[in-house]
């Protein structure tokens, strides 16, 4: 029974201690953002490596839950005669929900197990220790010009996948299933808001970028320095950013379409 | 007055002290070893110095200033100053040779490029690796990568550079070029050199004095020769690298009688 109040106990200090070492690590890399700003060359080719590296992954998985939502969207819609809303269903869903939610969990899934290997590998092969001594900054110098690619990939990636996800369900409710194009389209503009729709999902995705880049780069400058080490840290990347992101959901959700 | 001052330096890994209570003096232009068995924190001790770990009590100074008590932005300034490599070179992988050696430069100096191209075939061809400048970290072998570390551990002047391990998994011809590449550098730059290692002939070989750490202490210290002559049976176990001594072969415990005597089985 000791054991068990003295472990939980340890388990609860070290959670704190985490907590507070992810929080000093946040403030570190804003304070890093604007010496970024004035070098960008070093945030392009992060741009390219996390961002337009994932741009596949993002497309293929767009289309295909753009044409899952448009069949799924015309069969309820079909029996109450409002197939000519699919449009707007599938346009709400994606733009509000689907675009920022699925493309951070693929972000994660893509670009966050790839800067967490990339800076624990770096970790453990003595590179940000080397950079330290030469007086660089790692944190800087490598870790800042991530953080700032990934908040700015995320919702162009967002973006990206709504869009190409509505294309996907126009293919499906009018090449497949009948709708008239004119209804799809111009129902969707009808009803789509620039503010509380498409504006509100850019909000999500920015948020969603922080988090999963914080989570992404923290896990990586954090990790135990060896191969088990980097593996778990990566492991814990995803599975921390796909609860961040859906819990960070509700809450955004809560605050921006009421209903609490 | 000596280039860096180590005093009554206590470090503790968890309840374990790593130093407990140890002095160095480190003389500038001369080669000093810190030698000791695997474990007594050698790597430490350097990174200590360097600032990337704190002691628990005592301090150290270089060139006067006390490391510890430096700024942020202070002991970046300090380590621009000094030069470290490390035992795997620490290279940027997604960087070349040329552009590794140039690192320091590109971070630190406004030079214009073509002025940074001189410094840096300068120093590679100190390394005798100027035609491998286009290579990547991972098409070097293991000493190559080590000489490319050193280049670029000088390539901003500094006025000392330490050596973590430079000799340990060398073949000999590269063991041969590093030790006289630490020798020839701190003669031609005027450099402080400081060289972590268990290696004693090759050490030996170049420094000018010698401090053996054990057990979170200083041991022995002076010149190879009076090492060479010292009246402690643990210096002598250490140089002649004898298999039994004041440092036993068998991990201490049960006596071996009474242990194969004994019915216990272990699981």
């Amino acid at each position: 029974m000791i054991d068990f109040i003295r472990s939980l106990g340890r388990w609860g200090l070290d959670t704190l201690q985490r907590l507070g070492r992810g929080h000093l690590f946040l403030w570190y890399m804003v304070k890093g953002i604007p010496e970024v700003m004035l070098r960008f060359s070093l945030v392009i080719q992060q741009l390219h490596s996390v961002g337009v590296l994932s741009v596949m992954i993002i497309l293929v998985s767009g289309l295909f839950v753009g044409m899952v939502l448009g069949l799924q969207g015309y069969n309820t819609l079909v029996d109450f005669g409002a197939e000519e809303s699919l449009g707007v269903l599938v346009a709400l869903s994606l733009v509000r929900e689907l675009g920022p939610v699925v493309s951070a969990l693929l972000f994660a899934g893509r670009a966050g197990s790839a800067l967490t290997a990339e800076i624990g590998l770096m970790k453990s092969t003595e590179q940000l220790s080397g950079m330290e001594m030469m007086a660089v900054d790692p944190i800087r110098r490598i870790i800042a010009p991530r953080f700032v690619a990934g908040i700015i990939s995320m919702p162009l990636l967002a973006a990206v996948f709504s869009a190409v996800g509505i294309y996907g369900g126009f293919i499906v409710g009018y090449g497949l299933l009948g709708v008239d194009d004119g209804a799809f389209w111009s129902q969707m503009q009808i009803k789509t808001d620039w503010y509380d729709d498409v504006l509100n999902g850019i909000i999500k995705s920015v948020v969603f970028g922080v988090v999963v880049t914080w989570i992404a780069l923290f896990e990586g400058y954090d990790a135990v320095p060896t191969s088990e080490g980097v593996g778990r840290a990566t492991t814990r990347t995803v599975v921390h950013s796909a609860f961040a992101i859906l819990g960070l959901d509700f809450v955004l959700t809560a605050l921006m379409f009421g209903g609490i | 007055m000596p280039l860096i001052k180590i005093r009554d330096l206590h470090f503790y890994r968890g309840d374990r002290a790593i130093f407990d209570g140890v002095n160095i003096d480190i003389h500038r232009g001369k080669i000093t070893a810190i030698m000791g068995p695997s474990g007594t924190g050698k790597t430490t001790l350097l990174r200590l110095i360097g600032g990337q770990l704190r002691p628990d009590s005592g301090t150290i100074e270089v060139d006067g200033q006390d490391v510890h008590k430096l700024s942020h932005a202070g002991l970046y300034e300090l380590r621009k100053r000094m030069g470290m490599l490390f035992q795997s070179g620490a290279l940027l992988t997604d960087l070349s040779v040329y552009d590794n050696v140039a690192f320091p430069l590109r971070e630190h100096t406004d030079l214009p490029e073509s002025m940074i191209r001189d410094l840096v075939l300068m120093k590679l061809q100190a390394v005798g690796l100027r035609n491998a400048r286009d290579l990547m970290p991972a098409a070097l072998s293991g000493g190559m990568a080590r000489r490319v570390a050193l280049a670029r551990a000088v390539t901003l002047d500094p006025m000392m550079v330490m050596y973590d391990e430079p000799f340990t998994g060398q073949d000999p011809i590269s063991m041969g070029t590093i030790v006289n590449l630490i020798h020839r550098l701190n003669d031609a730059m005027g450099l402080t050199s400081i060289v972590v290692s268990h290696d004693v002939i090759e050490t030996t070989e170049i420094a000018d004095v010698i401090y053996l750490l054990s057990a979170g202490k200083v041991i022995e210290s002076g010149s190879p020769v009076q090492l060479k002559r010292s009246s402690s049976q643990w210096v002598q176990q250490f140089i002649q690298g004898l298999p039994d001594g004041p440092v036993p072969f068998h991990y201490p415990g049960a006596d071996f009688a009474d242990d194969l005597l004994s019915s216990e089985v272990s699981a």
